[in-house]
């Protein structure tokens, strides 16, 4: 099983991204955001949290129209697999891999705390270690995570059970207060919350590694 | 040449930044701020012979988010 992991200019999450699906099992190949092709054989692309390019202009805006991100859709889109995080998934929304857009968070904060979520899709290679309905916790840590789009989108997402994740207590204003959505064929996630930051007991939580186990249990039987 | 492009939220779409800027007027003692809405301005330094399509093009690619942004293009 392999991962690639994007480091944009401003990335600050890669290299914890590396390490989390390394812990599962993952050879995983670093990309650089000039690079123009993804390694072969790679399984899933992980695009990281950070402050690509300083969150000029908008938020992940010109990380997405970063050489690499012409593979990265077309990896996706030929069916391949992309865990967007954070910032990561500020790039998926601005690449227009997923629908909706990520606003100031409504108090105007960073916010940066544990949050509790709520799964409400299980049935993705993300999410299959999980069970809907639980909750689960993962940290946050963002400023623009308030998750917004139009009605009818909202409607979609919801009604073709793609939203991932709920949060229990919305701490920024986002839409229905979702904190996670998928792609219609499951096979791209972008959340705000940081499963990679809550895999190890050294730092008090480990919430997060089902994802990663997951992905390396149905990347390995796929 | 010059172009000028100003992006601003959509109607409908909260600002909370807006919302802020407007409490903050209130604050100061300005009355009857009844609302704002902040946006940004983005001035292009273009080479002769670049057309008003071509800055809607930079428009809809990059400068806006069009889920959520509206666009103006102002020409010279």
């Amino acid at each position: 099983m392999r991962a690639a992991v994007v480091t944009f200019p401003g990335s600050n999450c890669d290299r914890d991204l590396a390490v989390a699906f390394e812990a599962a099992g993952f050879a995983v190949d670093r990309v650089w955001h000039k690079d123009t092709e993804l390694p072969s054989g790679v399984d899933i692309v992980g695009l990281p949290g950070g402050f690509s390019h300083g969150d000029y202009l908008r938020c992940g805006a010109i990380a997405a129209r970063a050489p690499i991100m012409k593979s990265v859709a077309e990896f996706a889109q030929s069916g391949g697999h992309v865990l967007g995080i954070c910032n990561g998934f500020q790039v998926l929304l601005e690449t227009g891999l997923l629908p909706g857009a990520l606003m100031r968070n409504a108090g105007l904060k960073f916010l940066c705390k544990p949050v509790t979520l709520k799964v409400e899709n299980a049935d993705s290679a993300f999410t299959s270690e999980y069970a809907a309905g639980n909750e689960t916790i993962f940290p946050i840590a963002h400023h623009d995570g308030n998750f917004t789009a139009d009605a009818a989108t909202l409607d979609q997402l919801e009604g073709e059970g793609r939203v991932a994740f709920r949060y229990a207590e919305n701490p920024n204003g986002s839409a229905r207060d979702i904190a996670g959505i998928l792609s219609e064929n499951r096979r791209v996630l972008g959340l705000m919350p940081h499963p990679e930051r809550a895999i190890d007991p050294v730092t008090g939580n480990t919430d997060g590694a089902a994802m990663f186990k997951a992905l390396s249990a149905s990347l390995v039987a796929a | 040449m010059k172009a000028t492009v100003t992006v601003m939220l959509k109607q409908g779409v909260l600002d909370p930044q807006g919302e802020a800027v407007r409490h903050a007027l209130g604050t100061l003692g300005f009355e009857g701020v009844e609302g704002v809405r902040q946006g940004k301005v983005i001035e292009l330094d273009l080479a002769e012979g670049t057309s008003e399509a071509d800055v809607t093009s930079m428009c809809e690619k990059l400068l806006a988010n069009t889920v959520i942004e509206s666009y103006r293009v102002e020409m010279g």
